[in-house]
């Protein structure tokens, strides 16, 4: 065996003087960093991806985790990381897989955006007194309304009435911008979804299902869940199609832009197999392409497939990565009968990702947005379809930010999961998550209560939901209709000419 | 009323389909549906859920011929499009003429038998799930890239002309590409440089001969071959072509803890 070459990234001990060996942490870890030998604690540190699970169990406050401070020399072009991930292929000649999104040190364009607030001439509003309006309808809108007028008799006076003559495609009604975005069934556990599925349903909002199908347990809370149809085609029938409230074609995931998904054989277990509808043991390969797609008028074709399954009564969104030609394709959806375009950002989180993906393909959400949103505009088309972002929505302020540079409302994936417990340790390929959300092992599953994982997930997209009113009252306007693509109320802060220009925003100052 | 009959000439495919489901709607009764002058009316089946039902059709219809559908039969008395079968969850398709790429993709229950030829990348992504096993049975032969990514199921490709002569050796490259599930049987010899990656031939067995002769049975009952074609048929020489594995991509990625 060729041996490995990295020390450990994390330093683990246990303080003997408060351990009262109760051995809690070697249950909790389910990386096997702990384990009792005679009367103490001995940690294995190079299994710790510091994913805090004994930490936070621990009853007397023993155990520490630090970055191991060990030395290498130097370098500003050999970081320690680049040196490492060589060190690795070297030893096993495969792909680095890696979990969550994107974790390279570029600029977060969000945090370079400040927002606008109004002051004398233009009051602010009190959203505890005046009535703020986040209710979002995601879906196709008509280009114009237009009415039939009929003539009644209500009570011996004849009346004009109007009709609406206009037929009004089917649409999402959202209480609040935020959505939890598509992880699937596979890649997080059962519980992880009951735990969304409860908190959308209580918020007023949706989730997704991603690829892996809707498992039976999520039937109740069918009519808040989008399902997702993947080149795998994992679950999807007719009875999946209806169910939901509405139906997305993931073309592209802003972790992995221009490939597929793959969920390994020995993870497919009989409820996966179920839900999936493949054998259990088997790989679910989801291709990079979906194999009837290879042209714009073909992922037109699919979305009219799925609209003439469900009888057109769902609305059918695209997803598609943040790339630079994002723009052009959101054209091509937008003339395609989808009722929304999904943008997912570089930051996007996944289950699993070859490293180099997550780390080097795609490009920000921010710009991705604003450019989309005005290639839209200029083609005349952005009133007729939605425009929903993800990847990398950290806060309420994100959702502002994202809304007023166009987005209609927001998918929140890591950050939703980060609410249920998630340390963001990014190892979710293994499928050992010892806070039971991205793990299928029952043992780590039945540690997240789907009760109390709703309550804090619900409590997330309340608490934005105030801070986002609160936002709108400051920025004088009551309504999330209001700031949608309104730039004006941003400003830029360390950006240069060419930034601002794509951004569409103004440099704080001007 | 158990036979309805319509006429599809210049119709929109939203128009036709409505129809069918109108006819359905007011009609739980209907056996037969006949569809007249179809030209390139798309989804024609798609997600029609009634077992005792059948649709012949007259013409050439559009892409994605029973998509998602479950149960129905549906006759194609010419050739159809691309995807017929797409995602398919039961039911059968008959298609007497040649059809388009993708046939049968993503299909994971049902049969479709297509008398004459099939496009590209037949069969891709078929998948199998407890007593749901799809089969696709190619009267003539197929182009390239058949089966690829196939997770389950059964493709024949029976290599026979019209008149039911044999065509000669199979010309498809790329055969069962990433295949990791279900079973391509090729009528005649097969050279292995023709197999995609994570492809193998195996040993044709008896075994083998009893899975697939029903379905070359029901090929031939429905294209009335005579009893002469379908013992040649049968006692043909075989090509198996199956997974290395159920994983074949396994090996490519870094193990779980390093």
């Amino acid at each position: 065996m060729i041996p490995s070459y990295v020390p450990p990234k994390y330093k683990v001990e246990v303080d003997p003087n408060k351990c009262m060996l109760c051995e809690r942490c070697t249950i909790e870890c389910s990386w096997g960093v702990h384990r009792r030998e005679g009367d103490r604690i001995i940690s294995y540190s190079n299994r710790c991806g510091a994913c805090h699970r004994c930490v936070a169990m621990c009853p007397r406050d023993a155990i520490t985790i630090k970055e191991n401070a060990i030395s290498w020399r130097s370098h500003p072009l050999w970081d320690i990381d680049a040196r490492a991930d060589i060190y690795n292929q070297a030893k096993t000649g495969c792909i680095l897989l890696s979990g969550m999104g994107n974790a390279k040190e570029h600029p977060i364009y969000f945090d370079k955006i400040v927002l606008d607030a109004c002051q004398v001439t233009n009051p602010s509003i009190d959203p505890l007194r005046e009535p703020m309006e986040l209710r979002t309808y995601i879906g196709k809108k008509p280009k114009q309304l237009e009415f039939d007028f009929v003539e009644e008799e209500i009570d011996g006076k004849k009346i004009k009435k109007a009709k609406l003559k206009t037929k009004i495609a089917p649409n999402l009604k959202l209480d609040t911008p935020i959505m939890i975005a598509h992880m699937s069934y596979g890649a997080l556990s059962l519980n992880a979804h009951l735990s969304f599925a409860k908190a959308v349903k209580e918020c007023g909002t949706f989730m997704g299902t991603g690829e892996g199908g809707l498992p039976k347990p999520l039937y109740p809370y069918a009519d808040h869940i989008i399902t997702q149809v993947a080149s795998g085609r994992f679950g999807v029938n007719e009875e999946y199609l209806m169910k939901g409230a509405a139906i997305e074609i993931k073309i592209g995931q802003g972790a992995k832009p221009g490939i597929g998904g793959h969920l390994p054989g020995e993870k497919v277990t009989a409820e996966i197999s179920a839900t999936r509808m493949i054998p259990e043991g088997s790989d679910a390969i989801s291709p990079a392409p979906h194999h009837d797609i290879y042209s714009i008028e073909d992922l037109a074709q699919l979305v009219r497939s799925l609209k003439e399954a469900t009888r057109w009564k769902k609305p059918v969104f695209v997803k598609i990565a943040a790339v630079h030609n994002a723009p052009a394709i959101a054209v091509g959806i937008a003339t395609s009968d989808a009722d929304a375009v999904v943008i997912d950002g570089y930051r996007g989180g996944t289950g699993a990702a070859p490293k180099v993906f997550r780390d080097h393909v795609g490009i920000p959400i921010e710009m991705a947005i604003a450019a989309v949103d005005q290639r839209l505009r200029e083609e005349g088309l952005r009133n007729e379809i939605s425009i929903i972002a993800s990847g990398g929505i950290r806060c309420s302020a994100d959702v502002f930010k994202a809304i007023a540079l166009g987005a209609d409302a927001v998918y929140i994936g890591t950050a939703a999961m980060v609410a249920l417990g998630c340390r963001v340790c990014g190892r979710c390929y293994t499928g050992l998550c010892a806070w039971g959300i991205a793990t299928q092992k029952p043992e780590l599953v039945k540690r997240l209560d789907p009760e109390v994982g709703a309550k804090r997930v619900a409590n997330l997209i309340k608490a934005w939901t105030h801070e986002i009113k609160e936002l709108l009252g400051a920025a004088g306007i009551n309504s999330i209709e209001s700031l949608r693509g309104n730039r004006d109320r941003l400003r830029g802060v360390g950006l240069n000419e060419k930034e601002l220009e794509v951004l569409g925003i103004k440099a704080a100052g001007e | 009323m158990e036979e309805v009959v319509i006429d599809a000439k210049d119709m929109h495919y939203k128009e036709l389909n409505e129809k069918i489901h109108e006819v359905l709607r007011k009609n739980p009764d209907v056996k037969k549906i006949i569809l007249k002058n179809v030209l390139g009316q798309r989804f024609i089946g798609t997600g029609l859920q009634k077992k005792d039902l059948t649709i012949e059709i007259y013409g050439i219809p559009g892409g994605d011929l029973g998509m998602f559908m479950n149960g129905p039969t549906i006759i194609v008395h010419g050739n159809a499009e691309f995807a017929p079968g797409n995602t398919m969850d039961d039911g059968t398709i008959v298609i007497y003429g040649s059809s388009g790429d993708v046939t049968a993709h993503s299909m994971r229950g049902g049969k479709v038998f297509v008398r004459g030829d099939v496009g590209y990348r037949s069969g891709i992504h078929m998948k199998a799930y407890k007593d749901k096993i799809p089969v696709l049975v190619i009267g003539g032969r197929a182009k390239d890239f058949l089966g690829e990514y196939m997770a389950g199921g059964i493709i024949i490709v029976l290599n026979i002309d019209e008149k039911g002569n044999d065509l000669g050796k199979v010309k498809g490259r790329m055969i069962g590409t990433g295949i990791h599930g279900g079973a391509i049987y090729i009528r005649g010899d097969v050279d292995r440089d023709q197999l995609g990656v994570a492809a193998d031939i195996k040993e044709f067995t008896k075994e083998d001969l009893e899975k697939i002769k029903p379905y070359i049975e029901e090929f031939c009952k429905w294209f009335n071959l005579s009893e002469d074609v379908k013992n040649r048929l049968l006692n043909s020489k075989w090509t198996k072509i199956a997974p290395i594995s159920k994983r074949p991509f396994g090996k490519l990625y870094t193990p779980d803890l390093m």
